[in-house]
């Protein structure tokens, strides 16, 4: 986990470059491998989608990282190393950005994978034409003229990417991003090939049909059911590869999923809320849990037309303190989260977590104060709150215990409403809550994917928090050398003002068979490639 | 019989069209669409996926590019959640793999439930009747989804004898379980309606004659009593066929068969329009099918009764 | 099958005819009380009904928990510490969150109970005049209003429940219509089957012939000749209403926490199989079953007293 400025990245990645030349499977000599190298694993729902450019969810970039491969890839640590890309350079300004690539690498037919691939993958990811629901990625990426292009004002070709020559890529951002290449690890960048999508159009990515550059190939996919990926013998490291099949097979139910692994069907599985520590005593080499880069935390409804009680900074900092945070971790979830009093996880790269008051009272203080605050406010007598949260067995016995917490703490009658997912997901954005239940995963292993969401033009700030100083420091944030003392800044400012209750830092909980080594657990982005695991023999 | 068959097959058109049309509104009308999303997307994103599905049109003029697509090239539309397939993939693949264990754990319920029900009512008030009503109380109590759950860790698990879910082509292995789970929850039903219908037939006045003539108790259950007693379970069947494919979400759930319940109760979740109007639409038929032959079974079992 | 069972009996006619100037006409509905009376299977599943919902009124008294409070000392390790116990309050031992499962069962039975009493009954009356008058007027009329009842079956039913919701906001009532809508189209389907049958018999002819008006003949001829068919299949529908309720609660429009019922008990016991605490899933389900088939014996004990041919 690497924990050093930004600036220095180029010249990590060149000295990590020439100590390390291989980064898949790293056997220890003398490692007796077992005979049969397939990985099994469930995924909760079927994935929406395994085209690059389009795939929404989690399980469906797990399986186009297997299947594609991206300028960069993440070693077992996060941190990044070369994938199709062997190095890159960048101007002054940090906003052009110059990719070698490697003359080596090939598509599973054959065909060398040059730069061109890259810059068809990337106006495709913006071309209105396709309507990728991760277009605005593109936009995230300060590409030049991604916006127009979305808008529908430009046509694709007018896009920052050009191929100057097969292995060289050159990217102009439309503003100076100095951690752009961290975003090349994120499935919409990866490449794909373009005789094939012309040639089958939607029917592309059926096994068969597709043609993928990455360490496996789709041999068999059944919605609903399993997907299977075999060995791509023309990866470019191919040799260093061991597993040599990837089961991903599809169980809607948790506890079913952790019996048929116990049955011996499966080498990994997640682990059902709170049932981690007896696990972990039973099985104390194959339970896990590891920070991830995301936080739980409740929207409070900061509108105008938002509910008058809110409006009140004393009732808000009240109910942020009367939250329990080490009984919600410990004996609710029970899965190693972290208490969170400030949003952005301690997990992501050079990041400080600040000191805030909160953080080093005692509960009992905590609630003293809490207390304190509401009388002041005039609520000491009771007050009604509507808490609503997707349908979920976690969420709901999150909210109850809150609700017991605020109720036995501040005297206040909380109602509880659950939601089916689009329901809620249209009710909290028509602004029509008070207090909903919110999460947020990075989409890349820096503070503003996180802090960006509380300035008041952002589209996911769904409190509606509007402060301008906390805008100003955002802005600042993206061009100065050393961000922190103003993330610090930004943080104290929403300790103080309380536009979100942050609640925990969300960690990876899974049952991993000891046979199966290469896992990594310290990559809090659970960026993972098939390609880096290898069974040893029981 | 004939003429009243293909009239019904006449109605089945507009009905499906009604079908169609109050499907159609009432998704339109919840909350929400395929492209709300926890990340909001850009006011424009938005506007160039609406238009690549044709979604920014009048709701009447999607209505009838629908319809056209169907009734010209029998295409259902693409899926807005799966951006791989589409409706008929959807469907080709999830519709055999539920009805070929739909069909079977029917078949199960309906020869178990059927010959408890009659066994039961025959010894009427004997201890075989409460042995026979005891065992549905058991398969009741235990509702599809506690017992899947409970299935695998004895046969998965604990026993090792079977696979815990999937499908894998059908093989029988990947059949006993969801066949288990779903037919349980229908036999108890149909093991007290067959004998409840039975009791009510054996005390009426035909049976007493038949009786009285001193025919054989045997000729008497299955060659006059059997057809009477059956009404009311075919009433219940045809629906509960349906049901069956409805019903088996629990069992894709638990599974991972890849049916096409789940499918359905996804798409509504996920507001994938077309693919819930296609399954809708294959239920619609389904149900009208079935209630149709369901119709056509009781002019067979009551000769009196006439359409 | 002898037509006289033995002297006793034959005293009592003689009596019973000296004094039949006297005799006060028994109806049918009598009869059929008396007979009930006489099921003892069925007299005591009434009880047991009966002391069931005197325990969902009762039962709070001796809760020495509420049903939302949350144990916070006992919560972090339910499978050792939330074991039933006289000895600490909790009677029937502790849910996943650490909340007691007796008083949550409580009020769970009571919310099913309604739930299930309510939402059948609801499916009884609307569907059997609905089947009743489909069956028995017969021709396009039947057509129609079967077809009707073949839309509403196939009708995305998540939606309807979705919008309900968003219209009406969340409450008890509109959880009572979520259900009432789906569940009399079975039993409309099968009372129209029986009644198609028992149109073409001779007293419906003869009462026909009589004049009487075509409603009356199905209210009073051929409604209580089903009723052996709609007791049972009611007494069928209340556990399906039951576990129907907890899909409903999960898109959100059912019973709210701190509020929960029987299926969703069962649902959270079914989850938590694999960490010992079986109690859990056996007493909401002990409760389940027991409330199934004290109404199964009761059912059938109606069907047995309203048979009127039976002895």
């Amino acid at each position: 986990m690497t924990k050093m400025p930004r600036v220095f990245f180029a010249g990590l990645l060149a000295t990590t470059m020439l100590a390390n030349p291989t980064f898949a499977a790293n056997v220890p000599p003398g490692t007796k491998l077992a005979e049969d190298q397939t990985f099994t694993y469930s995924i909760i729902d079927e994935f929406t989608s395994v085209d690059p450019q389009l795939v929404e969810d989690v399980s469906g970039s797990d399986v186009i990282r297997d299947l594609f491969e991206g300028l960069f890839n993440q070693d077992a640590e996060g941190n990044l190393v070369p994938g199709v890309a062997l190095s890159y350079e960048v101007n002054d300004t940090k906003d052009v950005y110059t990719f070698k690539l490697r003359e080596n690498a090939r598509w599973s037919n054959g065909d060398p994978v040059t730069a061109n691939d890259f810059v068809y993958a990337w106006r495709r990811l913006v071309d209105p034409e396709l309507g990728s629901p991760y277009s605005w990625f593109g936009e995230l990426m300060s590409i030049e003229n991604a916006g127009a292009i979305i808008a529908g004002e430009k046509p694709k070709e007018e896009l920052g990417v050009r191929a100057i020559d097969d292995y060289t890529l050159e990217v102009k951002l439309s503003a100076s991003l100095p951690y752009f290449p961290l975003m090349t690890t994120h499935a919409s960048t990866f490449p794909v090939h373009k005789a094939t999508v012309e040639k089958y159009g939607k029917d592309w990515t059926k096994p068969g049909n597709i043609v993928s550059n990455g360490a496996y190939v789709l041999t068999e996919h059944i919605p609903g059911e399993r997907s299977v990926r075999e060995r791509n013998p023309m990866y470019w490291d191919n040799e260093h590869t061991v597993i040599d099949k990837v089961v991903a097979l599809v169980i809607n139910d948790e506890n079913v999923a952790l019996t048929r692994y116990f049955a011996g069907e499966l080498d990994r599985t997640g682990i059902p809320t709170g049932q981690f520590p007896k696990l972990k005593a039973e099985y104390p080499d194959e339970a896990i849990s590891a920070p991830r880069l995301c936080s739980y935390y409740y929207n409070l409804n900061l509108r105008d037309n938002g509910p008058e009680y809110l409006k009140d900074k004393r009732v808000r900092q009240a109910l942020s303190l009367a939250v329990d945070r080490d009984v919600i971790s410990e004996k609710v979830l029970k899965g190693g989260q972290i208490p969170a009093y400030t949003f952005t996880p301690a997990a992501t790269a050079g990041f400080q977590v600040p000191d805030v008051p909160a953080a080093s009272m005692t509960q009992e203080e905590r609630n003293a104060r809490a207390r304190e605050l509401m009388a002041e406010a005039g609520y000491g007598d009771g007050l009604d709150v509507k808490l609503i949260y997707n349908t979920s067995e976690g969420h709901k016995k999150i909210a109850i215990a809150i609700g017991q917490m605020w109720k036995t703490t501040l005297g206040v009658n909380v109602e509880l409403a659950n939601q089916e997912w689009k329901t809620f997901l249209q009710t909290r954005a028509n602004g029509d809550f008070e207090i909903a239940r919110a999460g947020w995963c990075g989409d890349y292993n820096e503070a503003s994917t996180f802090l960006d969401l509380l300035n008041s033009k952002s589209g996911y700030n769904d409190s509606k928090y509007n402060n301008p100083k906390v805008d100003e420091l955002l802005a600042e944030a993206k061009t100065a050398d050393d961000p922190q003392p103003l993330y610090t800044e930004i943080e104290q400012i929403i300790a103080e003002d309380v536009p979100i209750i942050p609640i925990y830092h969300y960690t990876i909980n899974m049952m991993l068979k000891p046979n199966l080594k290469g896992w990594p657990i310290n990559n809090v982005e659970q960026n993972w490639y098939s390609k880096d695991f290898y069974k040893v023999a029981e | 019989m004939s003429r009243f068959i293909i009239r019904r097959l006449l109605v089945a058109v507009p009905t499906l069209l009604i079908l169609i049309v109050i499907s159609f509104l009432l998704m339109q009308l919840a909350p929400g669409g395929p492209f709300t999303s926890e990340r909001p997307l850009p006011p424009q994103v938005l506007a160039n996926i609406e238009a690549k599905y044709g979604l920014d049109k009048p709701l009447w003029e999607q209505l009838l590019i629908y319809l056209k697509g169907i009734v010209l090239n029998f295409d259902f539309g693409p899926s807005y959640q799966y951006k791989d397939r589409t409706v008929n993939d959807i469907i080709a693949q999830g519709f055999p793999i539920t009805l070929k264990y739909g069909s079977i754990s029917f078949l199960v319920a309906v020869v178990v439930g059927v010959s408890f029900g009659v066994l039961a009512a025959i010894r009427h008030n004997s201890a075989l009747d409460y042995a026979a009503v005891g065992i549905t109380f058991f398969s009741q109590s235990l509702p599809n989804f506690v017992m899947a759950p409970i299935l695998i860790i004895i046969f998965t698990w604990w026993l090792g004898w079977l696979p815990g879910g999937g499908w894998n082509g059908g093989q029988w292995q990947y059949l006993v379980m969801p066949v288990i789970a779903l037919s349980t929850s229908y036999f108890a039903s149909i093991a007290r309606i067959t004998r409840s219908s039975m009791l009510e037939v054996l005390n009426s006045n035909f049976i007493r004659t038949a009786r009285a003539k001193g025919l054989p108790e045997r000729t008497i259950i299955w060659r006059h009593a059997m057809k009477p007693t059956m009404m009311p379970v075919v009433s219940y069947l045809g629906p509960a066929f349906v049901g069956l494919i409805t019903g088996s979400v629990v069992i894709d759930q638990y599974f991972g068969t890849g049916g096409i319940g789940r499918s359905y109760v996804q798409s509504a979740l996920n507001r994938d329009y077309s693919v819930m109007l296609g399954i809708t639409i294959l239920y619609g038929g389904l149900t009208i099918i079935f209630n149709l032959v369901a119709d056509v079974i009781y002019a067979w079992l009551d000769p009196k009764i006439r359409y | 099958m002898g037509m006289v069972k033995d002297i006793d009996q034959v005293e009592r006619i003689a009596e019973k005819l000296a004094e039949a100037e006297e005799i006060r006409g028994r109806s049918l509905w009598q009869d059929a009380m008396r007979r009930f009376f006489r099921n003892r299977a069925a007299v005591g599943s009434m009880i047991v009904l009966g002391l069931i919902v005197l325990f969902t009124i009762i039962g709070p008294f001796f809760a020495q928990w509420s049903n939302e409070e949350i144990d916070w000392d006992r919560m972090g390790d339910v499978a050792t510490l939330g074991v039933p116990s006289l000895a600490n309050g909790h009677y029937f031992g502790l849910d996943d969150l650490g909340r007691d499962l007796f008083a949550r069962t409580i009020q769970a039975t009571r919310t099913s109970l309604m739930v299930g009493i309510i939402g059948s009954l609801v499916a009884v009356v609307i569907g059997t005049i609905y089947g009743a008058v489909s069956g028995f007027v017969g021709g396009v009329t039947d057509g129609i209003m079967m077809r009707t009842v073949d839309v509403l079956s196939a009708v995305p039913y998540m939606f309807v429940i979705i919008l309900l919701l968003v219209i009406f906001e969340r409450s008890l009532i509109m959880l009572f219509v979520g259900i009432g809508v789906l569940s009399w189209l079975d039993m409309s389907r099968i009372v129209r089957g029986q009644t198609l049958s028992l149109k073409n018999r001779e007293f419906i002819e003869a009462a026909r012939a009589a004049g009487v008006g075509w409603f009356t003949i199905i209210l009073r001829h051929i409604v209580p000749n089903l009723l052996g068919i709609v007791v049972v299949y009611a007494t069928l529908l209340v556990p399906g209403m039951i576990m129907a309720e907890s899909f409903i609660s999960f898109l959100g429009l059912g019973v709210q926490e701190p509020n929960t019922s029987l299926g969703a008990l069962i649902n959270e016991g079914a989850g938590t199989i694999l960490r010992g605490t079986l109690w859990q899933l056996g007493i909401p389900l002990g409760f389940f079953l027991t409330i199934i088939i004290s109404l199964y014996f009761i059912g059938d004990g109606l069907r047995d007293a309203l048979d009127p041919k039976d002895r």
